[in-house]
């Protein structure tokens, strides 16, 4: 979850850094007593063993158990390294991975075809100084600040088969959260929900920051609004449009507490994070094969974060 | 992004210099963004009127009827639930856990803007990717960690990390961290220079010079950061899920699962229930929005 600040931050960073005499930099080493040298390693250190021991480590040891048989009982001493095994077992025997897959990939994209061009069209929508903006941003953003989790019990209310408004409206009798058929695409209509107002709240506050001279530069060309939108204002969004694309990204692939509360992903709610979940926590704990599981959504995402931390990092030096 | 409206919410009308007169393409708008609007309430609206309502009302009438007004449902959720004792819970985790990551972020993020060694790069990629990592990827080996690492039994009647508020309170603070890193760090970089000298030649140790230099002029970030990380702490729902046992322990939102199989016919309480969940994040909701236009306003008139 990567919120509004990105932008904040990367909005409030020009201007005062305009004043700072990039050129004035010297070595500050020398300049710090051996106290100063103790707090700014402690500052550092504490922190950086936090991240590295409850993140970085259980990172690789993933990797690394993905590659033995380990059951989770028995001694660490009798752990058999295995290759590929649980990989090749994950893909050709494992019948949830693939419409795990699929799922996971359903949800990219609806998100990023149907949410994400929908958000940035409201945004720009109420970008235009309307009267009443502050009542229609406030409505498609509410849904931002409510968990998934719970996101999918108030979803039940509309989708309950007996008690449901939905069927009560349309005279059917549809099991929406139950159906195999249906259900993933219920579940996206829901994360959808939020997805909007999360993408119309960060186009938002992109466009706020685009220098009106462009727009006015464009109309005196005689551009229309939406090839002004295309071709000028678009392309200035484009650290808006990274961070909104790794969101989406990783927004996808981190898919969980909404499957987990209505089945805990199984009968069409196939989803990899809950794959790993039940191979871990379920009675019959199957480490090496769930780590494979899970190494498999490590590497996808790391793929995703390194170019996203190359482009901003790069960004965030000129 | 709220700058263009602030001068319109102190009051006056300033903000308002031209406003074209009603056309046609105006109302469609007004009209296609209410709809909109009022059709992504909707399913929150409905969850309020429900929880509203007596199960024996609805269920004789139908949901899509008027009528059976009726409180009850809130006092039963209350109690069979015992949001009481959750909602404790979740401000045991929450509290700590954001001025932990407040705290912690800001040293790091003030070493990277202050100091500009080469490291700070690679500091700064370290922590920010660890909060875009999935969650689930960790927690095989970090569940195991946790029921191997000893607490004093003062400290968690567990006597380990796991099934312990400690152990959520240090998970949550290390993927917290390194957005928090990100946003401060920039935010610090943006501050004049000057400030650092000035106070180098007052002889102000390092230490003064994050404390009471850095740190108050930050506020307006770290107010914002505080809002977001309340929202987002107690609305953790994986790792409470994954690495707490004990029922009565269990924060507000992943209480909501249990919550289920109690109500497991009764819409209405289902409704009370996640109205309920809903009420300190929509509180917070609104003050959030403040901080933000305050933040904004700070960051953007300090140019």
């Amino acid at each position: 979850m990567s919120d509004l600040p990105l932008i904040r931050a990367d909005r409030a960073a020009p201007p005062p850094a305009a004043a700072t005499p990039t050129g004035g930099r010297r070595r500050r080493v020398r300049l710090l007593s051996g106290t100063d040298r103790v707090v700014v390693t402690l500052m550092v250190l504490v922190p950086l063993l936090l991240v590295v021991a409850l993140v970085w480590l259980p990172a690789g040891a993933t990797v690394l158990l993905s590659g033995t048989d380990w059951d989770g009982i028995g001694p660490i001493s009798d752990i058999e390294w295995v290759g590929g095994r649980n990989y090749a077992d994950v893909v050709q025997n494992y019948p949830p991975f693939v419409p795990a897959v699929q799922n996971n990939l359903l949800w990219l994209a609806a998100l990023f075809v149907v949410a994400t061009p929908f958000g940035m069209f409201l945004a720009v929508l109420l970008d235009k100084e309307l009267r009443g903006t502050r009542f229609y941003q406030t409505a498609l953003y509410l849904p931002v600040v409510l968990s998934l989790a719970l996101i999918g019990f108030v979803w039940q209310l509309l989708y309950s088969r007996d008690q449901g408004l939905l069927n009560a409206v349309l005279g059917t009798n549809v099991d929406w959260y139950g159906d195999p058929g249906v259900n993933i695409w219920a579940v996206l209509v829901a994360a959808g929900w939020r997805h909007v107002g999360y993408v119309m709240l960060l186009y938002l506050a992109g466009l706020k920051g685009v220098d009106p001279s462009l727009r006015e530069a464009a109309a005196v060309d005689g551009a229309s609004e939406g090839r002004t939108f295309f071709k000028v204002i678009f392309p200035v969004l484009r650290p808006i449009n990274i961070i909104v694309l790794v969101v989406t990204v990783i927004e996808s692939l981190r898919a969980f507490d909404l499957v987990w509360v209505i089945n805990k992903g199984r009968n069409g709610l196939e989803l990899l994070s809950a794959l790993v979940t039940q191979n871990v926590v379920g009675e019959a704990s199957r480490i090496g094969f769930g780590s494979a599981l899970a190494t498999i959504m490590l590497v996808v995402s790391l793929l995703f974060i390194t170019v996203y931390l190359a482009t901003v990092l790069r960004e965030g030096r000129r | 992004m709220r700058t263009a409206t602030v001068p319109r919410e102190a009051g006056t009308a300033p903000a308002s210099r031209r406003r074209p007169p009603l056309r046609p393409a105006r109302v469609v708008l007004h009209v296609f963004l209410a709809a909109v609007a009022i059709g992504w309430l909707f399913p929150i609206l409905w969850a309020v009127l429900t929880s509203l309502r007596s199960y024996e009302y609805t269920a004789t009438n139908g949901y899509v009827s008027l009528g059976g007004w009726t409180l009850d449902n809130y006092v039963t959720a209350w109690r069979t639930a015992e949001f009481g004792k959750h909602f404790l819970n979740s401000v045991y985790i929450t509290v700590p856990a954001v001025l932990l990551t407040l705290f912690l972020a800001s040293c790091v993020a003030f070493v990277i803007a202050r100091f500009s060694w080469k490291t700070n790069i690679v500091l700064l990629g370290l922590f920010t990717a660890a909060n875009l990592l999935p969650q689930q990827a960790l927690l095989i080996p970090l569940f195991r960690l946790f029921t191997r690492v000893p607490l004093p039994a003062f400290m968690s009647d567990s006597e380990v990390l796991y099934d312990s508020y400690w152990g959520l309170i240090l998970v949550n603070v290390a993927f917290q961290c390194g957005f928090c890193v990100f946003v401060l760090s920039n935010y610090m970089k943006a501050l004049p220079r000057d400030l650092y000298e000035a106070a180098m030649v007052d002889g102000a140790s390092v230490w003064r010079q994050y404390w009471q230099v850095t740190l108050p002029l930050c506020r307006p970030a770290l107010a914002a950061l505080a809002t977001l990380e309340v929202t987002w702490i107690y609305n953790e729902f994986f790792w409470a899920t994954v690495l707490m046992r004990t029922g009565d322990k269990f924060p507000v939102t992943s209480s909501l699962n249990n919550l289920r199989g109690e109500f497991f016919t009764d819409n209405n309480l289902v409704s009370a229930g996640s109205v309920l969940v809903a009420v300190p994040t929509l509180v917070i909701f609104f003050l959030l929005q403040r901080q933000f236009v305050r933040g904004l306003t700070l960051g953007a008139s300090k140019g």
